[in-house]
């Protein structure tokens, strides 16, 4: 449905995007993941035609983005960062406008206005002036002005950032809607969100493109470790002599705790589910009374942590609050 | 193109500007029909004549958003993303303002047929009034295009009306300054390797390509050495000539003076197609922009 093929982008001197590269098939919800910074929403403004690319090639349905982009054009619906909103028009006004200039004719316009309000949910506040509407409302009129002419792909820019956590559900409940019978294409730095809504993943890297697939997939081929944290009574040495000969242990870390305890982390190659007794058996084999063993799967925050800081960190990475932004994946989301 | 003319003409008519410019149109319009008509000579191309400075207000103030808004308020994006050439929405704009100016105008119209009712003695000739009318309106098409120009320069309404105001002032007084220039053959050429010179520091600052720049510069004034030494009898008084060329205000002269002169009227038409094109070349770039 989308192809791109080396996609650069230079802004002057600063490179945003560079040799970018991958296909989004028809009827997926994709996640296009990334910390601030990464290029992101300079990728979706060359999808979508607002921005012209320094090299490569991006097709849509066929269409040249750049060579064709009247015909690319009505094939995407776009709602960029900020929702393109006119704040002195009513929700009704402002949809008839951008479904008119999309090139709806007036027999569908009534149809398509009523669809694009009922599914985002806007049909109550289709007489309000767009100004005076909270932000979560917003969203949902730029999400429904992109759904106008039945576009087959949908691209969304960050569309739950600044909404509060009501709303994030909402929206996202939304998106996952769409994605029944449309491609849908968002943006995201929050992994979670990637992970609840999304059904491939796209991570991309200061402009680059550091890994793609099913977030299962991702995890899969990334989590070549597995890490053991434990908590044993007995001396470091020990615990070292016991650990390291066994089959597959990488590295012992041994930190003392409270009473006499220590708390050990093993980091062992993922050699199946024969490693839980290896671990277990080889310190009970020393009669060491084991307190607690934990195993901690990778998830896909750690592959998107591993991926992004083997590049040498730049002032993107150092910004606070990214590791924050980051919550861990899937368990419980930080950013609520 | 009819949904970016319509949600324009909106924009215009729900705002203030459009009515502050026809109110200040209608206000003036007024006062110098009834000091110079009423209580003098009935001729109406006189008052066109007297009022098109109204112009150095009214285009900013009709012109500034048009184009600067919508950057402000980033839904310029949605213009990017929509299934339509840059020309038809710069037209589509352009139409509208164009309809918003022309408005007060139609108005105006009424005023040689009033002149007429009221007249005690010999009527005025509808013809060079409606004929003065049309050129007024095409002065206005014309330096619309420039406002609309300017507007998709900036980032801020307010820029664009502040850059717009001084390009309108410097417009309306470039045939009284033109008076001026020295007409001595050098001093027309140093007019001229000056202006070359500035021509290639714009493209340097538009296009980023210094060599190209530099190259198209030196080029430029290369030929007018050329020129100069070829023909330099030529060169007396023809700055001066080519910046009254340019004068666009005083095209509307003639109309005054009882004449539709027709290469007026192309000249506007003209000024209005180069500066529409110059937008949508100035919002193609907004896609390359850094």
């Amino acid at each position: 449905m989308v192809e791109v093929s080396h996609l650069t982008k230079r802004y002057g001197a600063h490179t945003a995007v560079e040799d970018l590269s991958f296909t989004v098939e028809k009827g997926l919800v994709y996640g296009f993941l990334g910390p601030n910074g990464a290029g992101k929403t300079t990728t979706m403004n060359i999808l979508t035609g607002c921005l012209a690319a320094t090299e490569g090639q991006v097709t849509i349905g066929g269409y040249d983005i750049f060579d064709q982009p009247i015909q690319a054009k009505r094939l995407v619906g776009y709602l960029p960062e900020q929702p393109p909103l006119y704040g002195g028009m009513t929700v009704e006004e402002y949809l008839s406008f951008v479904a008119r200039a999309k090139g709806v004719t007036v027999g569908r316009l009534d149809g398509q206005l009523a669809e694009a309000e009922a599914v985002t949910g806007v049909t109550d506040v289709a007489g309000r002036l767009i100004r005076n509407l909270s932000k979560g409302y917003r969203q949902r009129v730029g999400i429904a002005q992109a759904l106008l002419g039945s576009p087959q792909v949908i691209i969304l820019d960050e569309p739950t950032v600044g909404l509060d956590p009501l709303q994030i559900v909402e929206i996202r409940k939304l998106i996952r809607s769409l994605g029944r019978d449309r491609t849908v294409i968002l943006s995201s730095h929050i992994l979670s969100e990637v992970q609840a809504v999304c059904d491939r993943v796209i991570m991309v890297h200061k402009g680059r493109l550091v890994a793609q697939g099913t977030a299962a997939e991702l995890e899969q081929r990334f989590a070549g470790k597995v890490t053991y944290h434990l908590t044993v009574k007995a001396a470091p040495g020990e615990v070292h002599q016991a650990l390291e000969p066994a089959e597959g242990v990488l590295e012992v870390a041994t930190e003392p705790g409270d009473e006499g305890r220590l708390n050990v982390t093993v980091t062992a190659s993922d050699a199946g589910p024969g490693m839980d007794e290896r671990i277990s058996f080889a310190l009970s084999d020393q009669r060491i009374p084991v307190l607690r063993l934990e195993r901690e799967q990778a998830s896909l925050e750690d592959v998107f942590l591993a991926l992004t800081q083997e590049q040498p960190t730049g002032p993107a990475d150092s910004r606070p609050g990214r590791t924050r932004r980051f919550g861990r994946g899937g368990r419980h989301d930080r950013d609520l | 193109m009819t949904a970016i003319y319509e949600r324009e003409l909106d924009s215009q008519l729900n705002g203030l500007t459009g009515y502050v410019y026809g109110a200040l149109m209608l206000l003036f319009a007024g006062i110098y029909v009834m000091v110079s008509n009423l209580a003098g000579s009935p001729d109406f191309t006189n008052v066109l004549y007297s009022m098109n400075f109204i112009y150095l207000i009214g285009i900013p103030l009709l012109t500034m958003r048009s184009v600067a808004e919508e950057r402000h308020q980033k839904t310029d994006q949605l213009l990017y993303s929509l299934p339509l050439s840059m020309t038809k929405i710069v037209l589509g704009k352009y139409l509208a303002l164009v309809t918003v100016m022309v408005m007060p105008i139609l108005v105006m119209g009424l005023y040689p047929l009033l002149l007429n009712a009221l007249a005690t003695a010999g009527a005025i000739s509808l013809k060079s009034a409606y004929s003065a009318l049309a050129g007024y309106v095409l002065l206005g098409m014309a330096l619309t295009a420039v406002g609309l120009y300017i507007s998709s320069l900036m980032d801020s309404p307010a820029l664009a009306a502040g850059a717009c105001f001084i390009v309108m002032l410097l417009a309306y007084f470039l045939s009284p300054l033109a008076e001026y220039i020295p007409q001595s053959g050098p001093a027309s050429l140093a007019a001229f390797a000056l202006a070359a010179a500035v021509f290639a520091l714009i493209l340097w600052r538009a296009t980023g390509n210094r060599a190209a720049a530099l190259g198209i510069g030196a080029a430029l004034e290369a030929g007018l050495g050329a020129w100069y030494a070829l023909a330099p009898d030529m060169f007396p008084g023809l700055f001066a000539d080519v910046v009254q060329w340019l004068a666009i205000f005083d095209r509307f002269d003639n109309f005054a003076y009882d004449i539709f002169d027709v290469r007026s009227a192309v000249y506007f038409l003209s000024a209005a197609a180069v500066f529409l094109f110059l937008t949508v070349q100035a919002m193609e770039r907004r896609r390359w922009a850094a």
